[in-house]
């Protein structure tokens, strides 16, 4: 089987509210997938159809060639879900929580406790084994979360925004057991709110936006098309925007971008372009209060992204 | 003669599935059960609080009300513990919704649906805790009676009998109360409308006052109360006063009827639930 995930249109309203609008996705075996979306853009709706939690209103699901929706009893065995939709018991211990999903999983108590003991260890929670989740951590409680999704080594994996609100050294470890699971050939799908961890993880990003999939490809090939770089450039008299605008709009294709005093300036190569843009400013002797390169924003990705689409409506 | 021959080993496996099925339900809701009865323990002041209370309202009804309400009985203790019994496991049952909406807001509930576990276990699991729990106050309680006075007047086995009846009645309630539980918006709302459900359905019912006390409407409504007939039924087993076979087949037959009627609408609603 090429495919471990296949989804063909998949729909889904609440009420009026659309959620998914027409979906299709395909995840081949032992790959890893970001869908990369705002709040509100469907991620968590499909992953939700995906793990069996709620059924599509129209189109089809495959996981592993069973069916979501008609053949969920056969599919369970096979998937794990962590993040933001599942959780971990509060009260119990570590050890508890993982012993529990063993045995819901039919395992037989030895083997439930050996797995829960060899998770224990292989996500760094051995002293906080014994101890109720209420006193963890934002970082530990999602490392049992994805500890929990494992119990029955399921060969696909969901991840739903496994690093919303975690500081970024917790991300860096999860980010890590994550990479390991990979390379153990585990089949991935993960959604999240940030391009970065997307590019970090995933071979493929899908970015989906209000129910449907605008754009996909690697994360080279999306930030291509997004212009590697933004150099922000904040004048200190708000008055000078315009005249800024005009002295730096030689330096790029597009003419700056402006929100309050900061211009901001898609570029490929940054470094070079931020030295120039403060060489011109300078010679203008307009004044400025910060100058800074960064990635461009989950925001830009999708302006350009939809701007994109829409000057190419035969798609 | 071929077709049965081919037919009976299919059956058979298929018998296997259903017993082995069989014992997987029961093994999810007894692992389910183990969770809800850790986390009374892990909450002490929960457990402490929800033990004080049942005792409080035995000690002040005993000792306030003694003399003040006219009930068949000698003194109002005899009358008022069996009720008591009652009025505990009906108070206790909105912690059954509490639970499954705290689970369903944290997300614990959404975890257990992803696992090839049996349906009917979470909620199983669930109310079976709460009846081991209700149990275990009910008979707390009947021995703080029996320190202040109480005495089961028909002997022990009829004694057992009206904890029994109590507590399969508290267990319907508990069926009652997972519906209100997986339909009330979390589980805060599910605590206020147990307890605004609960409060008058016990008041408006022998567990306090006989229904010939009150006013005819009342004593018409009190008197086809659920609440009532356990009450009734644990009283006529406590005391041993009058015949006690037709109060208490009154009692299990209206507790099978809020089953009949909450058990499906529960299961209905937990598939549905978010």
């Amino acid at each position: 089987m090429s495919h471990a995930v296949e989804v063909r249109d998949l729909r889904k309203a609440y009420g009026s509210t659309i959620a998914l609008d027409g979906v299709d996705l395909d995840v081949p075996a032992g790959s890893v997938i970001g869908l990369l979306g705002p709040n509100g853009a469907g991620k968590t709706t499909l992953v939700r159809i995906l793990t069996t939690l709620l059924r599509p209103d129209a189109g089809h699901a495959r996981i592993l060639g069973l069916d979501v929706a008609t053949q969920a009893g056969q599919l369970r065995p096979l998937i794990g879900l962590a993040g933001q939709s599942a959780s971990v018991d509060e009260l119990l211990t570590a050890r508890e929580n993982l012993r529990m999903v063993g045995r819901l999983y039919h395992l037989s108590s030895r083997v439930a406790e050996r797995r829960a003991d060899a998770l224990i260890t292989r996500f760094e929670l051995d002293e906080a084994a014994d101890r109720p989740v209420k006193g963890f951590s934002g970082g530990m409680r999602r490392r049992l979360d994805l500890a929990a999704s494992l119990v029955n080594e399921p060969p696909v994996l969901f991840l739903d925004e496994p690093t919303t609100g975690l500081d970024p050294r917790s991300r860096l470890t999860l980010w890590a057991a994550i990479e390991d699971l990979v390379e153990e050939g585990t089949t991935l799908l993960l959604t999240t709110q940030y391009l970065e961890e997307a590019d970090h993880l995933a071979d493929r990003i899908v970015v989906i936006d209000r129910g449907q999939v605008i754009a996909q490809g690697t994360g080279d090939a999306l930030k291509e098309r997004v212009g590697g770089q933004v150099v922000d450039v904040r004048v200190a008299d708000l008055a000078a925007v315009e005249h800024a605008r005009s002295v730096l709009s030689a330096l790029t294709h597009e003419p700056p971008a402006s929100e309050g005093a900061v211009l901001s300036l898609a570029t490929d190569d940054g470094v070079a372009t931020l030295v120039r843009a403060a060489q011109k400013l300078e010679a203008a002797e307009i004044e400025v209060t910060d100058l800074a390169v960064r990635r461009p924003s989950l925001d830009e990705v999708f302006l350009t992204l939809t701007a994109h689409d829409d000057e190419e409506p035969a798609r | 003669m071929t077709a049965t021959r081919e037919a009976a080993p299919q059956a058979l496996t298929r018998d296997q599935s259903v017993l082995t099925r069989l014992r997987w339900t029961a093994s999810d809701a007894a692992v389910v059960t183990g969770r809800n009865l850790r986390h009374f323990v892990r909450q002490p002041q929960l457990l402490l609080f929800s033990t004080v209370q049942p005792v409080m309202f035995v000690l002040l009804f005993a000792f306030v009300f003694d003399g003040a309400i006219d009930v068949p009985t000698d003194d109002y203790l005899q009358y008022l513990l069996p009720g008591i019994f009652v009025q505990s496991v009906a108070f206790r049952a909105g912690q059954t919704a509490v639970g499954l909406a705290e689970d369903l807001d944290r997300g614990v509930i959404d975890r257990f649906r992803t696992l090839p576990m049996a349906r009917s276990a979470v909620l199983a699991g669930r109310t079976f805790a709460d009846l081991i729990r209700n149990l275990s106050i009910v008979v707390l309680m009947a021995g703080v009676g029996l320190l202040i006075g109480f005495r089961f007047e028909a002997g022990p086995a009829m004694a057992l009998a009206a904890i029994l009846v109590v507590s399969v009645f508290g267990y319907a309630l508990s069926w009652v109360f997972a519906y209100v539980g997986l339909r009330a918006k979390g589980a805060e709302a599910a605590q206020s409308a147990g307890f605004v459900v609960m409060f008058p359905l016990v008041f408006a019912s022998s567990v306090f006052v006989p229904i010939s006390s009150m006013p005819p409407w009342l004593a018409t409504f009190a008197g086809a109360s659920p609440i009532t007939h356990a009450a009734d039924a644990a009283r006529a087993l406590s005391l041993g006063t009058g015949p006690a076979l037709a109060p208490t087949l009154l009692s299990l037959a209206s507790t099978a009827a809020v089953l009949a009627v909450f058990v499906p609408l529960s299961v209905r609603a937990y598939r549905r639930a978010r």
